[in-house]
């Protein structure tokens, strides 16, 4: 592409963090994540990430032959989502969930609706709702970390919904526990520390702003200390927090350039909107963890958001109203 | 004789019901759930389309054009009517899994535009035709869609399990599954479509 005339509208500088860059740099900040879940999972989250990528890997590169379009596996954003989907699951769901839901991230969210940057929602986590309505017991049955034979537990979410546990002493875990990732949960979602060391490493490159995740989980957090399950003001902040997949989802999917807001102030509406939706789910849903489910909302609402959301134009009075 | 054939075909083809005019999706997307629920729906609209088409095209010249839309209401609910009833008495199974997308038949809106669009304008035999060929075009969707569903989101065909040990997506059976297959059918079917008439439009010049 280099030595050919690049004819487009402003603007003309050509940045060198092309998606390729971009997507690998997200990839390696979900590295340690993926490593802490092998070491507290062992095997089957090797399996489960192997297949979930690969299968999304092939399956981009056989839509974009048959439909006839440049073959674009090379920037990572199928490796991506195929990652993603795998933290996504539960370590011992059987080989074929991570197969059919990457199939359906790839085949259905992504390309049935124009490929790379035209998909409404986010692949891999609509794969996870799919899997989620389709098989239920196998997304919900989770290990319990460093267990050699697959001993199935709720996580603290499940208990916390069932009311039968109020505290983290009657779970008989602390915070340190769901800080390192001694927990139930899915395969990425645990370990919260190596998640911050990926994030952070995205918000010093300037790849992610904070504008989203911090006020989606500032936004959950509050509602769920506000509206605590022993009164109001009651509820614990960091538990909230530290309990589901809000970290990982706030940082790393709350974040797809793709699905959502092109403005700050937009960024801001739709963290807001998302932890407001989180905190709804999990008190009142049927569900006890509402992360993926109320990105996949607010998602819907992008397109309206960047609408009534428009970044001033540099030089100009005002922002132009759309 | 041509062309009455034509208006047989055309409901099944080019102008299906499901896939070419996309009516009358409310039952479409709600009993596609399994095979037998598609036949038994399609079996009763084609029943109430064939003889209200009837009934509208041979008193077309009786009804006063204002009052006309009340009228082929008021046909169409009798026969939908006689059609529950009946399904009452020999279907009890059918008429309990289809429930209350039986009397829904009546504001079909298969039935009715074909009434308004069709019925009302044409002889009662291109009528009768056109009013079957549009029930088996509508027939055949819903058994096109029951069948993807059934088949992935319950491992069945028809009641009768397919291969044991299959664990299907219940998804498919639920609102999003129907919503999903309609809309990559549909895309199946446009896709199919443009393949066939791109050289014509193009020699006409209109691609857009």
């Amino acid at each position: 592409m280099p030595d050919k005339l690049i004819v487009s509208t402003s603007p003309h500088i050509l940045g060198c963090d092309l998606t390729p860059k971009v997507m690998w740099s997200v990839i390696g900040a979900l590295i340690p994540a993926a490593i802490a879940s092998v070491i507290i999972f062992g095997m089957p989250s090797v399996k489960i990430m192997a297949v979930a990528v690969f299968t999304c890997v092939a399956c981009e590169a056989l839509i974009q032959k048959l439909t006839g379009r440049a073959v674009t596996i090379h920037d990572g954003s199928a490796a991506l989502t195929g990652l993603l989907l795998a933290f996504n699951l539960s370590s011992n769901v059987p080989f074929w969930i991570p197969l059919v839901g990457g199939i359906f991230a790839i085949a259905l969210v992504k390309h049935a609706f124009g490929g790379l940057g035209a998909n409404v929602f986010n692949p891999a986590l609509a794969a996870r709702a799919f899997l989620l309505a389709s098989w239920p017991t196998h997304m919900t049955a989770f290990t319990r970390p460093f267990a050699a034979d697959a001993v199935t537990s709720a996580t603290p979410l499940m208990m916390f919904k069932e009311g039968k546990v109020g505290t983290l002493v009657e779970m008989g875990i602390s915070y340190w526990d769901l800080f390192l990732g001694r927990r139930g949960g899915c395969l990425g979602e645990v370990c919260i520390i190596a998640l911050v060391c990926g994030a952070a490493y995205l918000l010093w490159k300037r790849y992610i702003w904070w504008q989203t995740p911090f006020s989606f989980i500032l936004t959950t957090g509050s509602l769920c200390w506000i509206f605590g399950a022993r009164g109001y003001f009651q509820g614990d902040f960091l538990f909230s927090i530290l309990s589901g997949g809000l970290i990982l989802g706030a940082f790393f999917m709350a974040t797809d350039y793709v699905t959502t807001p092109l403005a700050h102030t937009g960024q801001v509406f739709f963290g807001v909107g998302c932890g407001v939706l989180t905190f709804l789910i999990r008190k009142f849903g049927g569900y006890p963890e509402g992360v993926s489910y109320s990105i996949l909302i607010m998602n819907a609402f992008v397109p309206l958001i960047d609408r009534y959301v428009k970044p001033k134009i540099y030089g100009t009075a005002k922002a132009v109203k759309g | 004789m041509k062309r009455l054939l034509h208006e047989f075909t055309k409901g099944i083809t080019i102008e299906n019901p499901t896939f070419g005019l996309i009516l009358g999706l409310c039952p479409t997307l709600a009993v596609s759930t399994s095979l037998g629920n598609a036949i038994g729906m399609g079996a009763a609209a084609t029943f109430v389309l064939v003889c209200s088409n009837t009934i509208v095209s041979s008193v077309r010249r009786i009804i006063p054009d204002r009052i006309r839309l009340p009228a082929f209401i008021v046909i169409i609910a009798t026969f939908v009517t006689m059609c529950e009833l009946i399904m009452k008495a020999y279907a009890p199974a059918l008429d309990v899994s289809l429930g209350i997308f039986v009397p829904l038949i009546v504001v079909n809106c298969i039935i009715m535009a074909r009434a308004e669009a069709f019925a009302c304008k044409h002889g009662v035999g291109a009528s009768i035709l056109d009013g079957l060929g549009m029930g088996v075009g509508f027939t055949l969707g819903l058994c096109v869609i029951a069948s993807v569903r059934e088949i992935l989101g319950a491992g069945s065909i028809a009641g009768k399990q397919l291969i044991p040990g299959f664990q299907p997506a219940t998804v498919l059976i639920l609102a999003p599954g129907a919503l999903a297959t309609l809309g990559l059918l549909i895309a199946l079917s446009n896709l199919m479509k443009s393949k066939k008439s791109t050289c014509r439009a193009c020699r006409k010049g209109g691609c857009g």
